[in-house]
């Protein structure tokens, strides 16, 4: 051998595998604006889409007059409900079971609903016809306030509906009742409550708001109508069951659909449902026989399509008066909005909300769920989380804080009490879900003693003695947050979207000289999967990250999957991956053991190669393989080396983290300075630590967003008052504090390489934490609990509801 | 967010912008640095059929310094204002106003003229142009005429400048003594929760005010020149009790409303801070 050949240490490194901090190959083109979006795409002849939108949240139409919206020169053709009605394309279902209007069917249910869908040979000619259709309205009632959804008197939203005792989720008890859904043991809670030592109880609302990713949600259909092949080119996070759907609702023959996820501009949660414009744009494509696209802008955008969250978390806490928690009980009114087209699971209709025990051993608890219809936009998906784990997140966080208030014990140290210890894993919580695996107590020790808590604290007691003597107007607050999340849905046996199992595929080919193509059933939207999935496969099948090629998203050539949110492109398309290159590597060593004149047992895997056992020097790389298996007869071996895995999982991943901020608070002015961030994240197997370190400091962003001010709000008569990114907060580099990243590693036992997902975690934990500092400035003065978003002159509120300006 | 249908000229001089204007009438509007118009155009809020941009006016791109006096030209970027270094030296509170507006992609574009000329109560300049007692020179048909900064807001998007004319340039004298301007806002890129721009003086006996000037923004539908706070500075000298009783006066004088930056008694109560600290920080740099 000589004396130049690398060495084994060296080989590992060249694959740029597991644990490298590998460039994202993606953001040559990015950052050279060379993406290529939807917006992007041009086809000869297309036309343009634009929707006449209600300005009312509730009204009836009593008729739409196109005729001088068609007389425009340019104008190609006005869609209403009317002309959908024939295709029974005028109502579309939901993904949670409901149903919901394509455009308006003789009335309007929230501000910005479409009304009529104009088709025309410019997108300025089109935004010109909609100012000329002429809709005219009788107005109704206005709900907006979920509570006051079954009074006496309340208006009726759902008239098609009105009688259905029974919806997707069981029974309906009022006509703008949705659905109840219960988790855990409601009596003997209830008994632990009533018998507690002590009970804390606190009203939690997690306000409305939109995942606002940064390219709005659009589509161009085009339907061939020689071939009878419909193109769908769109933002979609999960184009397999968009195909799907779009089948079931068009009639075309499934394999007559390709759907293609080009670029996609952020999703988070935006972009996995099927919205009134994907279906306009296909329906006008087939009547004219032209490619026909659409494009939301921000407002409608923020209007119209997807809100998250909007839940009104009651809790009620028992603990004994050393402080362990005895029981949870939660009671939570959710505000769907005029339809329920949240986006979870079949089974789900309130998400993984029942994950709301969080990362305590809690032994008993009781979740109830309630849906209500509101004269607002339809949503309710994930905003960067697993299906409400947010929500439950935020609850069981604040709720501890209420706790540790109500016992008067510092709350970090009420957490350590509390725990699921490490020896409990595989854990079974109250409310149904099995845990992986964990090891809070290291997390939690190890993020404080980071930040110096102990410190922290005798500097805040300072400041509050400073702040009462009038020597300061300013107050330090001490955020704490340990979540645990439930992510990488799922095993089919309980999770389907629309019927479908919630498994993810990879398919893998390896090229004769070596190098690789895999494609995925998932779709990056800034995760970087082109990046992190060729490091999956080069640690398990010894080729360059850098000579693998990852595909995702189109439908003609990726195999099946469900897609990319709720942190489960890893979990779940990754152990594809893994398992994917395990199939290539079993056969490589029957390759390897020809070549080489052994037995297949009598070579093992060293890096990127098959070695003969105790005869080092004797060995096939991995590229001799693949051009073996493309060149030579191999008795009982079929040429070619390919691979596809399709991976249901055993279960969820759970991962979880240790997250502290440090915050000044101006009383007066209700401004809020960050000093300090620090975010312990344990995701299990770390694949790509540069691009968890992004993940992770792109999370906190939109969770410092929520937490001080973003927010979708609605005045009294349904109007939307956060219509623009003036008013709907997304913060810009100088908003954003630094963050120190930390981790620890406590691999899943059961995903194929450990690996647990991170893209959500931030988020998660974030908000809590944040939300957690603002309360926490106020707990010296008597504050117990304050709703976000805390924006300037909410904590100005609190800070004056408290006396503090007397 | 796709404007309605319009013709767009590009004058190279005044006088051709002006006789666009004067010939198109009610249907065109000037266009600056186009931060309000180009949005409200994208609303279909304004929808004008003929719009004159300036940015080719050469004339109107200008700082001069001259015997203590400022002259800028309409067209003059917020960046140019930013970058002037003896304007800074001898202004400084149009750099430290300047650096608050917008974010710097924004101030490339944007215009004092602009900034001034809208009349929309969240602008900074306006405020701060009340502070440093400015003149604005308006061109029209019959020719050029001044109007003073205090005297030019009418109402919200109303001032004295009529249709017809193009608002060419403003001057204010240069201002020695303390500085500051101080905004509260949610984010950058956000109009002012409030703010204040405050201009003080200390005169020879170092310790009493020679001269004091309080402007507030987005505090009322125009700016708000607070004379009797300024006044009252000017005869009680700089005092703990002197800032409360200015900084009351000031309150008295605006009319604030409730939106989605908080209700009126939380502006207030901002307000009141955010002019206590210019007042502080502009006697600390006397």
């Amino acid at each position: 051998m000589s004396a130049s050949a690398p060495t084994m240490k060296e080989r590992q490194a060249a694959l740029k595998g597991l644990g490298t901090s590998r460039k994202r190959v993606e953001d040559a083109r990015f950052t050279q604006g060379k993406g290529n979006y939807v917006d992007d795409i041009k086809l000869p002849g297309m036309l343009y889409g634009d929707f006449v939108r209600s300005q009312h949240a509730h009204a009836y139409v009593k008729s739409i007059d196109t005729s001088a919206a068609l007389a425009l020169p340019g104008v190609i053709a006005v869609l209403t409900a009317k002309d959908l009605e024939p295709l029974n394309l005028h109502w579309m279902p939901t993904l949670a079971g409901d149903k919901q209007m394509v455009l308006a069917d003789g009335k309007v249910l929230f501000q910005g609903q479409e009304v009529a869908f104009v088709v025309a040979e410019s997108r300025y000619i089109a935004a010109d016809a909609i100012d000329l259709v002429q809709v005219e309205y009788e107005e109704l009632q206005v709900l907006v306030d979920p509570f006051k959804a079954e009074l006496p008197g309340a208006p009726v939203l759902r008239e098609d509906i009105a009688d259905a005792t029974e919806g997707a989720h069981g029974p309906r008890r009022h006509p703008n009742h949705i659905f109840t859904w219960e988790m855990g043991e409601k009596e003997a809670t209830e008994s632990i409550l009533d018998s507690a030592p002590v009970v804390a109880e606190e009203m939690v609302y997690y306000h409305r708001t939109h995942p606002c990713p940064l390219e709005t949600c659009g589509s161009v259909a085009s339907m061939d109508k020689v071939n009878g092949k419909l193109t769908l080119y769109g933002t979609f996070q999960a184009p397999h069951v968009v195909r799907t759907v779009a089948s079931l609702l068009s009639g075309i023959a499934e394999h007559n659909i390709r759907v293609v996820s080009p670029d996609i501009g952020g999703g988070f949660g935006n972009k996995v449902g099927v919205y009134p414009g994907y279906v306009c744009s296909i329906v006008a494509s087939i009547v004219t026989g032209l490619p026909v696209k659409w494009v939301e802008d921000r407002m409608e955008n923020l209007m119209s399509t997807a809100f998250a969250r909007d839940y009104w978390m009651q809790g009620k806490i028992a603990a004994t008066e050393d402080g362990k928690i005895l029981g949870l009980w939660c009671h939570t009114t959710a505000d769907h909005g005029a339809f329920d087209a949240c986006a979870d699971p079949t089974k789900f209709p309130a998400g993984f909300m029942n994950i709301c025990t969080g990362s305590y051993d809690i032994g008993t608890a009781y979740l109830a769920v309630d849906g209500i219809y509101t004269n607002k936009a339809p949503g309710g998906v994930a905003y960067r989380c697993s299906f409400r784990v947010t929500e439950a997140a935020y609850f069981i966080e604040r709720m501890i804080e209420v706790l540790a208030i109500k016992l008067n014990m510092d709350a970090a140290e009420l957490r350590l009490k509390n725990f699921i210890r490490k020896e409990q894993f595989p854990y079974h919580s109250a409310l149904g879900w099995e845990y992986d695996s964990g090891d809070y107590h290291t997390a939690w020790n190890k993020a404080l003693e980071a930040v110096k808590y102990t410190e922290l604290r005798a500097e805040q007691a300072e400041k509050v003695k400073a702040f009462k003597a009038g020597e300061t107007r300013q107050l330090m607050g001490i955020g704490l947050c340990h979540f645990t999340e439930i992510v990488g849905a799922g095993p089919v046996k309980n999770c389907d979207i629309l019927g479908m199992g919630m498994f993810d595929s990879c398919e893998i080919r390896i090229h004769p000289t070596g190098s690789a193509i895999a494609r995925l059933g998932t779709i990056s939207q800034g995760q970087g999967h082109a990046t992190t999935f060729a490091q999956i496969l080069a640690s398990e099948i010894g080729i360059p990250a850098d000579d693998i090629t990852i595909e995702e998203g189109d439908t003609d050539t990726a195999p099946y999957g469900l897609g990319t949110y709720g942190s489960r492109s890893t979990p779940v398309a990754g152990a594809a991956t893994a398992m994917a290159g395990r199939k290539i590597r079993a056969k490589a060593q029957m390759i390897a053991a020809y070549l080489l004149e052994v037995h297949d047992n009598d070579v093992e895997w060293e890096v990127d190669r098959f070695v003969v056992k105790g005869a080092p020097e004797r060995f096939k790389t991995m590229q001799e393989i693949a051009y073996a298996s493309y060149n030579q007869a191999i008795p009982g071996v079929e040429p070619g080396l390919e691979a596809v895995s399709y991976y249901d999982p055993p279960n969820m991943t759970y991962p979880f983290g240790a997250y502290i901020c440090v915050m000044d608070i101006d009383v007066d002015t209700g401004t809020t300075s960050i000093r300090q961030f620090y975010a312990l994240d344990d995701c299990g197997t770390r694949i790509n630590p540069m691009i968890i370190e992004g993940q992770v400091h792109g999370g906190l962003t939109e969770a410092l967003a929520i937490a001080l001010g973003q927010e979708i709000a609605y005045d009294e008569l349904g109007n939307v008052k956060t219509g623009t990114l003036m008013d709907f907060f997304i913060p810009t580099a100088w908003e954003t504090p630094n963050y120190t990243t930390d981790y620890t590693e406590t691999p899943s036992p059961h995903h194929p390489i450990g690996a647990k997902g991170v893209g959500e975690s931030p988020n998660v934990g974030g908000v809590p934490c944040f939300s957690n500092a603002i309360n926490d400035a106020f707990r010296p003065f008597g504050l117990t609990h304050t709703h976000m978003p805390h924006d300037h002159w909410r904590i100005w509120q609190t800070a004056n509801k408290l006396g503090l300006h007397d | 967010m796709i404007p309605g249908t319009f013709e767009y000229h590009q004058p190279d001089t005044v006088q051709a912008a002006l006789a666009l204007l004067n010939e198109l009438g009610d249907d065109a509007r000037v266009l600056a640095g186009g931060h309000s118009l180009i949005p409200m155009m994208k609303l279909r809020l304004a929808m004008p059929e003929h719009l004159i941009d300036l940015r080719l006016i050469n004339d109107l791109k200008f700082i001069r310094i001259e015997s203590e006096m400022v002259h800028v030209g309409a067209m003059t970027t917020q960046h140019e204002l930013i970058d002037h270094a003896e304007l800074a030296q001898r202004v400084p509170i149009i750099r430290e106003t300047s650096l608050q507006i917008g974010d710097p992609q924004i101030r490339y574009q944007g215009t004092i003229g602009g900034n001034v000329a809208n009349g929309d109560p969240g602008n900074d300049m306006p405020g701060l142009m009340q502070c440093l007692d400015a003149t604005f020179t308006l061109l029209g048909a019959d020719g050029e005429r001044e109007v003073p900064a205090r005297e030019f807001y009418e109402a919200a998007y109303f001032t004295a400048r009529d249709d017809m004319e193009i608002l060419t340039s403003i001057r204010f004298p240069v201002s020695s003594g303390g500085y500051a301007y101080e905004k509260q806002k949610r984010k950058i890129g956000d109009y002012a929760t409030a703010a204040a721009a405050v201009l003080l003086r200390k005169a020879d006996d170092g310790s009493s005010c020679a001269f004091a000037s309080i402007a507030m923004t987005n505090l009322a539908d125009t700016p708000i020149y607070c004379e009797d706070a300024s006044q009252l500075l000017q005869d009680q000298g700089v005092t703990d009790s002197s800032i409360e009783a200015a900084v009351d006066s000031c309150i008295a004088s605006i009319e604030p409303v409730d939106d989605n930056r908080g209700p009126v008694e939380f502006k207030k109560h901002a307000a009141a801070q955010i002019t206590r600290r210019a007042i502080k920080t502009a006697w600390s740099r006397t």
